[in-house]
């Protein structure tokens, strides 16, 4: 398989504090990476430094072989590595449907024009029908502000896939969202995905939401990565079990993984 | 082009202030010249406001576009008033360019003062030039439109009340349709949110720089017409109150619709113009009352009275 992402001997030190000690991890083309680990393990750093928010202390970072060490955020979206937030990022004082106009007009051109009118019939007939494909679109004239979390969850996604990225990073999808929601959210999400054909590493407390949607697991602890393969043997891990998921793991719930 | 109904609306009051032009007397005219004159400038403050910017410095391009008219008539020959205008607006953009470079590298109250600074360097420099006048400032030179030239005195008014209604009919428009383009609803996304504009892949700070140069232009129109309606400039253009004056407006506005500056600035200059009238030493507090009067009670501006009147229809 051809890797994807590849980070290599990664660090961040803020001061005193180790939050990523030398990650090296390879992600192939059309894996769906489940990233867990317990509060302050070092997940979202490395999601972060991966997406240009964060400037590695050390290391190196290959995309598609080809060094993002120090590129923007937006470069490396631009590049095809798109990202969602554990607190959906979305314009507060817009309506859903506006958000994704934006998204849109952002990936069709780098230079937004000054004249054209933005809300085009083809933009708005393109956001209704992903607002469809995410099951959001009773939400397309309501502020965002108005909108459940979940719903938030899923607009903060598909805009981050409107790019038509070749990998999505998504820092816990399923935070802040009720039990119930949770399945209907990454089913939406990862039929979303395939659809696209893009490699996903997303990280989640959910051992539940794990085991039912990754090809892949990578355990963090204190900004290490001590386990790395399939989902069973990694929840079945000694070490992961004492020092990140503190259980055994149920019996695999679904057929999700891909 | 197209025009829609904001458009229509915008053309048909300016038909209708030319007209009224032609009936008012002349210290009417002299007055609605300088506050639609001034609203340009505030457009240029309003713009960058809607991306989450306050400029306090605004006053940089009045004086630069009024300074460029008058040195233009001065000392260069340039007597055109469009072609006058036209040179201030570009040695306003190439400044802005120049500027633009470092000022949107910051935001909020570093943005602020940051343009303050900048506009109250251009003043000292101003103050210390002999030559232009120092604090005095220089009349500007007679002019003309496309080789005609206006009888001085009420039919030189007339015409740059013309000239400053349509100037502020077509920059109107112009903004209009920008606030509805790509820039003019991505700079409020900026506003709303940066993080999420640079992960759409876009650079909030080019589209800030954008939108900082294109202010500055129409900021610069603004300060060029009063040149013309005043036949003087001086210093105090660039000083920190005139700024002041400019966000004043903005505020007073609201950031509702292209419309509000030209409205705020109107009201103004006639609340202004009667407070010095009536209460000569005490005409800054009426100005204050009323600012804080809109903050309490109409915290969108008076835009907002009209937003709500045809909510109010709709329902």
């Amino acid at each position: 398989m051809t890797c994807i992402l590849e980070t290599r001997s990664l660090n961040k030190e803020f001061g005193a504090v180790i939050a990523a000690k030398d990650l090296n991890v390879q992600i192939n083309k059309g894996e769906v990476v489940g990233v867990i680990g317990s509060n302050g393990a070092g997940k979202t750093t490395f999601i972060n430094m991966v997406t240009g928010y964060l400037k590695p202390t050390r290391g190196e970072i290959l995309f598609n072989g080809k060094s993002i060490m120090g590129h923007s955020p937006r470069a490396i979206t631009r590049a095809g590595m798109a990202r969602s937030f554990q607190v959906a990022q979305l314009f507060p004082e817009m309506t859903v449907l506006d958000n994704l106009i934006v998204a849109l007009a952002a990936a069709e051109s780098a230079r937004p024009s000054f004249l054209s009118p933005l809300r085009s019939d083809a933009r708005i007939a393109r956001a209704e029908e992903i607002l469809k494909e995410f099951g959001v679109d009773n939400y397309r004239d309501s502020l965002v502000t108005a909108v459940p979390q979940g719903a938030r969850k899923l607009v903060d996604i598909a805009m981050a896939l409107i790019g038509n990225p070749q990998m999505l990073l998504l820092d816990e999808p399923t935070s802040g969202v009720s039990v119930d929601e949770k399945t209907d959210l990454m089913d939406t999400v990862m039929n979303a995905v395939r659809q696209h054909g893009v490699t996903v590493l997303f990280v989640e407390h959910d051992m539940d939401v794990v085991e039912r949607y990754v090809s892949r697991v990578l355990a963090f602890y204190s900004g290490e990565i001590i386990a790395d393969g399939e989902p069973a043997a990694v929840l079945a891990d000694q070490q992961v079990r004492d020092l990140v998921t503190g259980h055994r793991p149920t019996t695999k719930q679904g057929n999700g993984a891909s | 082009m197209r025009l829609d109904k904001t458009e229509i609306s915008l053309g048909l009051i300016a038909l209708a202030c030319v007209l009224f032009g032609f009936v008012s007397p002349g210290w009417l005219i002299f007055l609605l010249t300088i506050a639609l004159a001034k609203a340009l400038v505030v457009q240029g403050v309003v713009m960058q406001m809607r991306s989450g910017l306050v400029s306090f410095g605004q006053g940089l391009f009045y004086c630069i576009g009024g300074y460029t008219v008058g040195m233009g008539g001065q000392f260069f020959g340039i007597h055109d008033a469009i072609a006058a205008l036209s040179l201030g607006m570009f040695v306003a953009i190439v400044v802005a360019m120049l500027l633009g470079l470092l000022l949107t590298r910051y935001r909020e109250i570093f943005f602020a003062m940051l343009s303050l600074a900048f506009s109250m360097i251009l003043f000292g420099i101003l103050v210390k030039s002999q030559e232009l006048g120092s604090t005095d400032g220089f009349n500007v030179h007679d002019w003309t439109l496309f080789g005609w030239a206006p009888e001085a005195g009420a039919g030189s008014q007339h015409t740059v009340f013309t000239m400053t209604v349509v100037s502020g009919l077509i920059v109107a428009v112009l903004i209009h349709r920008y606030t509805k383009a790509g820039i003019g609803v991505i700079c409020e996304a900026v506003r709303e949110n940066e993080v999420r504009v640079e992960y759409l892949g876009l650079s909030p700070r080019w589209l800030l720089y954008g939108n900082y140069v294109a202010a500055a232009a129409v900021s610069a129109l603004g300060g060029g017409l009063t040149a013309l309606a005043t036949g003087h400039v001086d210093p105090e253009m660039a000083y920190w109150t005139t700024s002041g004056e400019f966000v004043f407006i903005a505020l007073l506005g609201g950031l509702g619709h292209v419309a509000a500056p030209f409205i705020a600035a109107i009201v103004f200059s006639f609340v202004r113009t009667y407070a010095i009238e009536f209460v000569p030493h005490t005409w800054q507090m009426i100005l204050g009352f009323t600012l804080l009067a809109v903050i309490i009670f109409l915290p969108k501006g008076l835009w907002s009275l009209v937003s709500r009147e045809k909510t109010g229809e709709r329902a």
